[in-house]
């Protein structure tokens, strides 16, 4: 019989002993040494039935396919655009995933995203870590024209969206602000009034603050019934 | 004449008076501080991030690059700023000592970067530039097996003592430093250097003495790990 040494739900740092015995399958950031489970990153520990899973509280972004980010165009060249996603290296759009319109060849890249742009894009694929493959083809995925960014740690997106979006619907709601989180942990915010995108960045900075309690969701909902009055 | 009573007071197997607190240095991406007595050491850690020049980066795993170096008003008399011989030798065992922990091969090509600085010298500032670069790596969220703990301990007159201070190492009747790293889990040792001279069997006494004092060590800085996460521990 395995031997859980944590409570779920705690934070556990690096090297620290979470389980002994073979009964339970290591997730996340977590690793099994001889018949011990080890934690190798800070994180909350989720005890399940048969697995033990470590969600990292911190840590740079790793693209992954699949993903939807926020990138800055960072060069362009003759057949697509660099895109700095907030990794170490940068991943590229090909002129054939560029835009859904037909870019005919050596025609003005610029036209369609410039030096400095944002773009909301998804990673098609991942084939080495210097070779990162983007799309611009599929609902939502554009260039962002106003608003305004910020960056959070990508290991809170997550809990920045909530529970089927739950906390992002509810800070739409409240404030009347569009909002775009991307995996890598920029965030997009655009709203007419400029009082409602501080209360937006205010709210998401809290999020990020308290993102290892419980019940995360009703105390932003306070927050910000709070603020408003 | 031996040396039968410390001159702070201490017992021979007791550590002076640690603090360690973790994000220190907002803009990096892991930080912290760690205070031994009257060492103070701050250390940051960036990236990954890609390392330039290109043909330094390595194909199947990141990089790890360290620097230590003292503040010019750390010390009592003032000390040129800019690398040394004797910083860059400590970069180096700092980096050797840190290096058993961590799994960098989640990012190949990269450079993780630590920058270690001591405010504050009153002996041991190796290893307190270790206890803090370890924190300030897992504060990164840098893949890691294990914490790294480093205490210095000596012969002072004869007598095997646990964290010397300045005052200790410059003895009179001159004193053997001896810094250790720990990895706390597995016992294994990561660092140790050695400048004067011991008898085989007080060495062995020293490593025993610091892998004791160690657990003391590890859990001030899993504790300021988790304050900074939210833990209640």
């Amino acid at each position: 019989m395995s031997r859980v040494l944590i409570k779920d739900r705690e934070i556990v740092v690096p090297g620290e002993e979470l389980i002994v015995g073979m009964d339970y399958l290591p997730a996340g950031a977590a690793f099994r040494e001889k018949d011990k489970i080890i934690a190798n990153s800070i994180g909350l520990a989720n005890v399940g039935n048969r697995l033990i899973r470590v969600i990292p509280l911190s840590g740079k972004y790793v693209p992954k396919a699949g993903d939807t980010i926020i990138g800055q165009i960072a060069d362009i060249g003759l057949s697509g655009w660099r895109v700095d996603i907030g990794w170490s290296f940068e991943a590229n759009i090909s002129m054939k995933d560029g835009s859904t319109d037909f870019i005919e060849r050596g025609s003005d890249l610029t036209q369609y995203y410039n030096y400095g742009d944002y773009v909301v894009a998804k990673i098609l694929k991942v084939v080495g870590p210097k070779i990162i493959d983007l799309t611009m083809k599929g609902p939502g995925l554009r260039k962002l024209n106003d608003g305004k960014i910020i960056k959070v740690n990508s290991s809170k997106v997550p809990r920045i969206i909530g529970k089927a979006g739950s906390m992002i619907h509810l800070i739409k709601e409240k404030t009347g602000c569009n909002i775009m989180v991307g995996q890598n942990g920029k965030v997009w915010i655009s709203g007419k009034e400029p009082g409602n995108v501080i209360l937006t960045i205010k709210a998401i900075r809290k999020i990020e603050e308290l993102s290892h309690i419980q019940g995360l969701t009703d105390k932003i909902k306070e927050f910000l019934e709070g603020e408003k009055k | 004449m031996t040396y039968t009573k410390r001159f702070d007071g201490r017992k021979f197997d007791q550590l002076r008076p640690i603090e360690a607190k973790v994000g220190v240095v907002k803009r990096a991406n892991g930080s912290a501080m760690f205070k031994i007595g009257d060492t103070i050491a701050i250390a940051a850690v960036y990236g990954p991030r890609k390392l330039y020049p290109s043909f330094l980066q390595e194909q199947q795993q990141a990089k790890l690059r360290c620097l230590y170096d003292m503040v010019s008003f750390s010390v009592t008399d003032r000390k040129r700023p800019g690398p040394s011989r004797r910083s860059t030798e400590i970069s180096m065992v700092t980096e050797q000592a840190l290096l058993p922990i961590l799994d960098l091969s989640k990012y190949p090509g990269s450079v993780v970067d630590v920058f270690i600085y001591i405010l504050q010298a009153d002996a041991g500032t190796r290893c307190a530039g270790i206890c803090a670069a370890s924190m300030a790596l897992a504060d990164a969220g840098i893949p890691m097996k294990d914490l790294v703990v480093a205490i210095s301990a000596g012969k002072i007159g004869g007598k095997i003592c646990l964290d010397l201070n300045k005052e200790e190492e410059d003895h009179p009747e001159g004193a053997t430093d001896i810094p250790i790293a720990i990895l706390p889990r597995e016992g294994k040792i990561s660092l140790l250097q050695l400048d004067g001279n011991i008898k085989r069997e007080e060495l062995i006494e020293a490593i025993n003495l610091v892998k004791k004092g160690s657990q003391e060590v590890y859990d001030i800085q899993k504790q300021a790990l988790k304050q900074k996460y939210g833990g209640k521990k």
